[in-house]
């Protein structure tokens, strides 16, 4: 296939195979509504000619399907000429970074359906103001295998584990919900270690507080943002702006800026797919590379970006493990894995002393970044005010602007309690793929709050 | 449907054919295709052409629902998705209303979903369009970069199936082209953005698209932070898409039905200023996403959701109108073969006013023109109603646009801004969304920045 793929004189020719298969449940309004089962199977088949990259896909896994695929991709490359060339491919490369102890495929549906129902029950324990619960459970096992013309044969198995709720509270002023989910690359023993009826309590009081919370501000105040929560702050501020595909078309504000100081000197940032078993662990990226721990910026100075195999082979420098695609059926291209900030050396209740009049994000909802201008906005899901230095009353939620490089500069107390956060997906260009993000408690000196009170 | 798919009705149809007694079968089988062309300093930057298919089969018994999908349309992997459907049905809380759509007579109306011109379109040809477009953008203002610059065509057939008596199935292709802009002045950049669409690449507008993604890009060079205060705002017609999209997540009767929604319980109330009249219409052809059936093969319909600022209807599944007491509104909707059917509204449009952007601005002493928001997703709670999003656009003074402005964000409830509707544009613009757009005026919005 890599030589049907090359028959027309491409520089290189790659082929993916992906095997997923996945089970979810969802339980709403009291009832287990749905339990539904998924299977992906294909291969996406690469050819690089020149500048251009030809690319088809197929779930068609027979020969003839395969050749016929590559074959098309070739043409799309839309070189002429050329001969076959016979490749070596290398001993298969498998880096796993874990282990699973118990494949999901192995767990009887109704223990996972159990899950939602014990979740159910947990949230509308709290009180009696909680109107209505939904839970979803969610697991996957995604096979992969790369081949390429450089000889490169890399395969993974990817497990992943997920769970969610959210409950919604009524109260005088209206509706509030609460959101909480857990998500790690590892099997079902994830729930030996976290307790689904607990989240659910979370989430539960996360709503019923909010039911008493007042209009967010409105204006430029002092955030701090508790630990493991606030990583889509640093994920949307600078972590887009740090892939390579972006910088080459001069489409982000931190090109050219390797070396320069371009954020507070107390910010180190790590995006590290081999992180163990969260969320964004990789054991290979999607073009066979093993996924690594790399430090994007140092002490404040941007050290690297994140690479691709096209981006990396341009440059004449090494990939970084971050080509990454949703499916078969899609381009790889530079993707965040689990973007993290280390720890400072600030006591996290300090941070909250040290201030006299701001807002205390409590937990973070998604967010999204303008690369080429830096601008990005982040919601807060569970936000109260600071008052004299001590967290009070609850605010209701809104959006957070800021531009990245000035927040970057802008972080002045960073916290020693470093976490990771929450199962989050990461999109770009039409692709979501499974990312994590960390860090310790922090304050911004100054962020846009979009609320409406004076 | 106007077109059938007898192949893919007959896989269906099968499949249907396999239910055992007691048991509802829906079928929905898929096959479709793309080309996708992304130009960059005018070369080729990638070139993908494919074909996928799959199947979704859902089953009820006994009130428990199931369901299972595949990528693939083999008989091997058919069995299977069945059985795995079957399995999954055991596992669900028995809900009495569970159950699939049955037909009701409503009539389908016929519309054109098949462009000849565009199946037939040659490759090298869908080429050169990326290539122009790019070529007319760097024209339109010597600051403009070209960040890519795409051309998107696909096609699809579809078939759905059920024990219950629906039998429908059709084809449609589409294609569009889009344009991302850099605009650069110092160490400044900003972006923008240009597209158009059409039945086939013929009808495309490239210079429209080119000249709006130099614009929007290039008039937010030198924009700055405004000052914090309340103000009104007239949204783009591509804001307004996005904002009429959150609206209308208020309006799901399945919401409604499990007291999620802010609307519940307030039918026949005014919720909106008078001027106000909200309708999802997938019989209208000029809608991007207009349909002559929703996702569980019934027929698609006009239904006026606001009228006058009245609330007069939510929209319904078959599974939400039992619940409710009533009938489908032709309102399900699937992303596709690998999940059930929703609800939610298939082509909204507020009916227009009669002045252009312009004229609307003219009337405004004081306030901001939104070119853009952010964080839809992230600031907007439709169970809550608030509203706070990311924004960038131009100061609007004493009637004219004035400086750029951007890095602040626009707030309310979403409660208040339909009743602070100040005045629709007439310019729609039958955009690539689930909405369209027109200029909408909303006062007393909170702006903050400095």
């Amino acid at each position: 296939m890599l030589d049907a793929g090359r028959a027309t004189g491409a520089e290189f020719a790659e082929v993916f195979v992906e095997d997923k298969r996945s089970t979810s449940a969802g339980l709403d309004d009291g009832r287990v509504e749905q339990v539904t089962s998924g299977r992906t199977r294909g291969a996406g088949i690469r050819v690089v000619a020149g500048e251009t990259t030809g690319f088809a896909y197929t779930s068609d896994l027979s020969e003839r399907g395969l050749v016929a695929a590559a074959q098309a991709a070739a043409a799309a490359a839309r070189q002429g000429g050329g001969g076959v060339r016979a490749v070596a491919l290398g001993p298969l490369v498998q880096h796993p970074v874990n282990d699973v102890r118990i494949d999901p495929r192995e767990v009887a549906k109704i223990r996972k359906v159990e899950l939602l129902q014990r979740a159910d029950e947990a949230a509308r324990a709290v009180d009696g103001a909680v109107v209505q619960v939904s839970a979803g459970y969610g697991d996957s096992v995604r096979q992969i295998l790369v081949a390429n013309s450089d000889g490169v044969l890399a395969a993974d198995r990817q497990v992943r584990t997920l769970f969610r709720i959210s409950v919604v509270a009524n109260g005088d002023l209206g509706m509030q919900t609460g959101y909480e989910s857990l998500g790690h690359t590892i099997g079902f023993e994830v729930f030996d270690d976290a307790d689904v009826a607990e989240l659910a309590e979370r989430a539960a009081r996360q709503a019923l507080v909010k039911l008493k919370a007042r209009p967010a501000p409105s204006g430029t105040l002092p955030v701090v943002i508790r630990q493991g929560t606030g990583g889509v702050l640093f994920h949307e501020a600078c972590g887009h702006g740090l892939e390579a595909d972006l910088v080459a078309k001069g489409a982000s504000v931190y090109r050219g800026k390797v070396g320069e100081l371009v954020a507070s000197p107390l910010v180190t940032l790590i995006d590290d797919g081999s992180m163990g078993g969260e969320w964004g662990a990789i054991g290979i990226d999607d073009e066979g590379h093993p996924s690594q721990r790399n430090v994007l910026i140092q002490d404040g100075v941007l050290t690297d970006y994140m690479w691709d195999y096209l981006r990396a082979r341009r440059e004449g420098r090494a990939q970084s493990g971050n080509g990454r695609r949703e499916s078969y059926a899609d381009l790889p291209m530079v993707r965040m894995t689990n973007t993290f900030v280390t720890n400072g050396a600030d006591d996290p209740d300090d941070i909250v002393r040290a201030t006299d009049h701001g807002v205390y994000v409590a937990k973070l909802g998604g967010g999204q970044v303008d690369t080429a201008s830096g601008d990005f906005v982040f919601g807060m899901v569970e936000a109260y005010l600071i008052e004299d230095g001590r967290i009070t009353e609850p605010l209701r939620e809104g959006n957070l602007i800021g531009n990245g490089p000035q927040v970057l500069r802008d972080i002045d107390m960073l916290g020693n309690d470093f976490a990771m956060g929450n199962p989050g997906t990461c999109g770009k260009d039409g692709q979501g793929v499974p990312v994590g993000d960390g860090q310790p408690t922090l304050r911004v000196k100054a962020l846009t709050v979009g609320g409406t009170a004076a | 449907m106007t077109v059938g798919v007898p192949e893919l009705q007959a896989i269906a149809d099968r499949v249907v054919a396999q239910a055992a007694p007691g048991e509802q079968v829906e079928a929905f089988v898929m096959r479709g295709g793309e080309t996708a062309v992304r130009v960059y300093e005018g070369e080729v930057e990638h070139f993908v052409s494919a074909q996928s298919e799959g199947v979704g089969i859902r089953i009820i018994r006994d009130g428990r629902t199931g369901f299972a999908h595949a990528a693939s349309l083999g008989e091997d992997a058919i069995a299977e998705v069945l059985a795995e459907a079957r399995d999954n049905s055991a596992f669900g809380t028995p809900d009495d209303w569970a159950g699939l759509a049955v037909p009701d007579g409503v009539p389908q109306v016929p519309q054109k979903f098949w462009d000849d011109d565009l199946a037939a379109y040659p490759t090298g040809d869908k080429i050169e369009i990326a290539k122009a477009l790019e070529r007319l953008a760097l024209a339109a203002d010597p600051r403009v970069r070209v960040e890519d610059c795409n051309y998107d065509d696909d096609w699809g057939e579809v078939a759905v199936s059920t024990t219950t008596g629906i039998r429908e199935s059709g084809r449609g292709n589409s294609c569009y082209v889009s344009v991302s802009t850099l605009a650069d002045d110092g160490d400044e950049t900003q972006t923008g953005f240009g597209f158009a669409v059409g039945d086939s690449p013929r009808e495309f507008d490239l210079g429209k698209a080119a000249r709006e993604a130099a614009e929007r890009a290039t008039r937010l060079l030198g924009a700055v932070k405004p000052p914090s205060k309340r103000t009104t705002v007239v949204l783009d017609p591509f804001v307004t898409s996005q904002f009429l999209s959150v609206v209308s997540s208020t309006l799901n009767g399945e919401s409604v039905a499990k007291g999620r929604s802010l609307f519940a319980g307030r039918l026949g109330e005014a919720v909106a200023n008078p001027m106000v009249t909200l309708v999802d219409d997938p019989t209208d052809a000029r809608a991007y996403t207009a349909t002559d059936i929703d996702g569980e093969g019934l027929a698609a319909r006009r239904n006026v959701l606001i009228d006058g600022g009245t609330l007069r209807m939510f929209v319904h599944s078959s599974y939400s109108a039992r619940r409710m007491g009533t009938s489908s509104t032709g309102n399900a909707v699937r992303g596709g073969y690998a999940s059930s059917p929703g609800v939610g509204c298939l082509a909204l449009q507020l009916v227009p006013g009669t002045l252009d952007q312009a004229a609307l601005i003219a009337g405004i002493d004081e306030g901001v023109l939104v070119q853009s928001v952010s964080g839809m997703h992230s600031g907007v709670n439709p169970i809550s109603g608030d509203f706070s999003t990311g924004a960038s656009g131009m100061l609007i003074r004493n009637g004219a646009v004035a400086e750029p402005v951007r890095e602040f964000t626009i707030a309310s409830t979403l409660q208040r801004m339909l009743l602070d509707v100040a005045a629709i544009g007439g310019d729609v613009d039958w955009l690539p969304m689930r909405a369209a757009g027109m200029s909408l005026v909303i006062r007393d919005v909170t702006m903050s920045g400095s």
